[in-house]
């Protein structure tokens, strides 16, 4: 299949109601961090971009949000065809210019600190990250609270970013300016706002 | 929202186009990612001038689905013309269900209320906000304001309260009474009683707060301390009201006044008209009829609560949307 067609291809079935259906799972995962929200197949991007991370990008992004692209993305000529065509989202220079980052490679990934944290007076000005995970649950355990949930939470996501937990109370440190992560794991998907706090991780 | 005649797509579903729904959702998400924090975005003409809650309409237009279920207060009663208009508004361009249960509804849109029934961690509350800066009365200039948030510096917001005590002896502020979100900001809950400010503190519900002429989103996450400023020797206090209503007799709840004949006679009732109605639907609650007599005659005890125009402020009415049931 030439990149043309493949760009083509894929896309929601249904935009309004697909996009509408990624977005509530997306705000109830934001609403309520560490829970994990079901999400159907709804898109078929081409790898290494995932179905999920797929389907949240398409619900986002569009020509008003550059988005920043990690290497194993930023190679692969079909993935930036597939967004162009079916969001209009202009590729970002650096990830201190992107609305929203899409991370094939986490446990590679620059340090979150270098992507746009907001302002102090416009904190929403920040870099959303998608990461795509492989699953949920097979990695070190993180205990969150905080936010959203009512006592704590647990989750698990393999393959994070070095030093994640030191990064990530650096983030915490930083609020209200911070960034937010999305976890686009196979058929779900989970979130861990700016406000989320990790309790321990143990190995 | 003239519904053109013919066939496929003659509006968007939910009324407003993708790239609008997609700019306000990602507003609603940084909104729940900053809890209190005033969210910018690029608000919308809806076919409804902005006394009508544009900005709840808006925040609710970007995140039903086809398979919610709708529910639509102004002051607590779900048939007042404003509420009619925004359920008529929803059946007729996302065709979803629409109810005046609150246990039933997954999102319930405000206009000054949240209901007596406990919410769930399934449901959606979405309040329509005239004026989202708490600190605007304060400091009319919206640079200053972003300072003062990102500055943390809240002092105004404390003189202003404690002025009141020494007017007045107590905190007269009864209605957008300030909360702190989180410890961090302050923020305005929309001009709901204050009587409602302690249900905001660690709901299950995800509460979203729309400004359609201000532009403004904000957000409090399920679980998530919402406290109201006050002072260790003025403690923040709720409405109380001496008697129960006098329709359901329901205690710990907000009522209104209604006013019955123009010699003074009035009553107070259930702002909450489905709390109202169930619990008079309940064989088991006490002393209706018995209140109602007391309050004003025969004959009132079966006027419904809902026939209390002269005291819910209902915007003029502009002749959108009939309810089409
Ligand atoms: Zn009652």
């Amino acid at each position: 299949m030439d990149i043309a067609t493949q760009s083509i291809d894929g896309g929601f079935a249904e935009p309004v109601f697909n996009a509408q259906a990624v977005f509530r799972a997306i705000m109830n995962a934001m609403a309520r961090p560490g829970t994990v929200q079901p999400l159907p197949q709804l898109a078929r991007p081409p790898a290494p971009l995932s179905a999920t991370a797929g389907a949240v990008a398409l619900s986002l992004c569009d020509n008003d949000t550059p988005v920043w692209l990690d290497p194993p993305l930023q190679a692969e000529a079909p993935v930036k065809a597939w967004l162009g065509f079916h969001t209009g989202a202009p590729l970002a220079n650096t990830p201190a210019d992107a609305h929203f980052a899409l991370i094939a490679n986490p446990k590679e990934m620059a340090a979150l600190d270098g992507f746009a944290q907001g302002t102090q007076e416009y904190p929403d000005r920040s870099t959303t990250l998608i990461l795509l995970v492989s699953d949920l649950v097979s990695g070190p355990s993180l205990l969150l609270e905080g936010p959203g949930i009512e006592k704590t939470s647990m989750i698990a996501p393999p393959g994070m970013p070095r030093h994640f937990v030191e990064q990530w109370k650096q983030n915490n440190q930083r609020f209200p300016r911070g960034v937010d992560l999305i976890l686009a794991a196979p058929g779900s998907l989970a979130c861990l706002p700016r406000t989320t706090r990790i309790k321990t991780m143990e190995a | 929202m003239t519904a053109q005649p013919t066939g496929i797509a003659t509006y968007n579903f939910a009324y407003l186009d993708d790239q609008t729904k997609r700019m306000i959702r990602r507003a609603i998400l940084k909104g729940i990612a900053i809890p209190g924090y005033q969210v910018p975005f690029a608000s919308r003409e809806m076919p409804m001038p902005y006394g009508w809650g544009t900005g709840g309409v808006q925040v609710t237009a970007s995140i039903i689905g086809p398979d919610d279920v709708l529910k639509v207060i102004d002051q607590g009663a779900d048939d007042t013309t404003n509420a009619v208009s925004i359920r008529a508004f929803f059946k007729k361009v996302a065709k979803v269900a629409v109810t005046t249960e609150t246990a039933k509804a997954t999102i319930i849109q405000s206009r000054h209320r949240i209901p007596e029934h406990p919410l769930t961690a399934a449901q959606v509350l979405v309040f329509q906000v005239p004026i989202p800066e708490p600190l605007r009365f304060l400091e009319p200039r919206e640079t200053e304001t972003r300072k003062m948030h990102a500055l943390e510096e809240y002092g105004l917001m404390h003189v202003k309260l404690y002025e009141d005590i020494a007017r007045h002896g107590r905190i007269a502020t009864t209605y957008a009474y300030p909360v702190k979100v989180e410890g961090r900001y302050v923020m305005d809950p929309s001009p709901t009683p204050k009587f409602d400010n302690p249900k905001m503190h660690c709901s299950p519900a995800l509460q979203l707060f729309g400004a359609g002429r201000e532009k403004r989103i904000y957000a409090v996450p399920p679980f998530t301390d919402v406290v109201s400023l006050d002072f260790e020797d003025h403690p923040f206090e709720v409405q109380t009201f001496d008697q129960p209503c006098a329709l359901c007799g329901a205690e710990n709840v907000y009522l209104d006044e209604v006013i019955l004949d123009d010699h003074g006679g009035h009553m107070f009732v259930c702002s909450d008209t489905d709390h109202c109605e169930k619990r008079r639907g309940d064989s088991t609650s006490p002393s209706w009829g018995g209140r109602a007599e007391g309050a004003g005659g025969s004959g009132l005890a079966t006027t419904p609560a809902t026939s209390t125009p002269a005291l819910r402020a209902d915007p003029p009415h502009e002749g959108e949307g009939k309810e089409a049931e």
